[in-house]
């Protein structure tokens, strides 16, 4: 699946999307899939109630399923307006 | 309903003329402007950043939301993004309802959805430093009311 990052949390990682090959079940789970991965994962997401996700461009939650899920993104809370 | 997200500048008395024109069987119309604001001293850009695709998406299931809630006519919102300069618009949003009550309030609902529902992020940048804008608990408690 594709996995994009924005605004602080894309600074952190250091990209802006990527493909994930994950078995993760729900967001959470890839959450830690990706924390494990290296510093600056484990940084971004270090405290998940300061992020937001989207499931293919729909607001969610964190333990939404990824059954059949082609895009999710991670965000800080929206500054819009 | 109308909805643009776009980087360059728009007209708002083009754009409120425009819509208004289109509304025909309306006796209130109410326009919202949101502009770039200096707040700590020495701002050079605003930046905003977005979720193309998404955004998009959002502000139209948004503006649907009012379109239902309340007796509109129609609804505009044009949203920018990219680098933009002190006093510039961000953003506007139009309604238009037979009675000004509805108009004003899908009004209000649109600003305070739009805040925090449609992916936007704004990021202060001086010659300093640049900093993102943190989300305000406010802008959350505002959705408690609709």
């Amino acid at each position: 699946m594709d996995v994009l990052y924005f605004a602080w949390v894309r600074e952190r990682i250091g990209l802006p999307r990527e493909t994930v090959h994950s078995e993760a079940a729900t967001v959470m789970e890839l959450v830690k899939e990706l924390r494990a991965r290296e510093d600056r994962y484990a940084a971004a997401f270090a405290d998940v109630s300061a992020l937001r996700v989207a499931v293919d461009q729909q607001l969610t939650e964190f333990d939404a399923s990824l059954d059949g899920v082609r895009e999710v993104a991670f965000f800080p809370p929206m500054t819009g307006g | 309903m109308r909805i643009v997200v776009q980087e360059a500048p728009f007209d708002l008395g083009a754009e409120a003329a425009l819509f208004a024109k289109g509304c025909t069987e309306s006796g209130a119309i109410v326009t919202f402007t949101g502009i770039v604001r200096d707040v700590a001293g020495g701002l050079e850009t605003m930046e905003i950043e977005h979720y193309p695709g998404m955004t998009e998406a959002a502000l139209a299931g948004i503006a649907q939301e009012a379109m239902t809630r309340w007796a509109l006519e129609d609804a505009l919102v044009i949203h920018r993004h990219g680098a933009l300069a002190p006093h510039e618009m961000i953003m506007m949003v139009a309604t238009a309802a037979p009675h000004r009550k509805d108009a004003f309030e899908a009004a209000e609902f649109l600003m305070d959805y739009l805040k925090s529902r449609a992916p936007f992020w704004k990021r202060e940048v001086t010659s300093q430093r640049a900093e993102w804008v943190a989300a305000k608990d406010a802008d959350e408690d505002a959705l408690k009311r609709w």
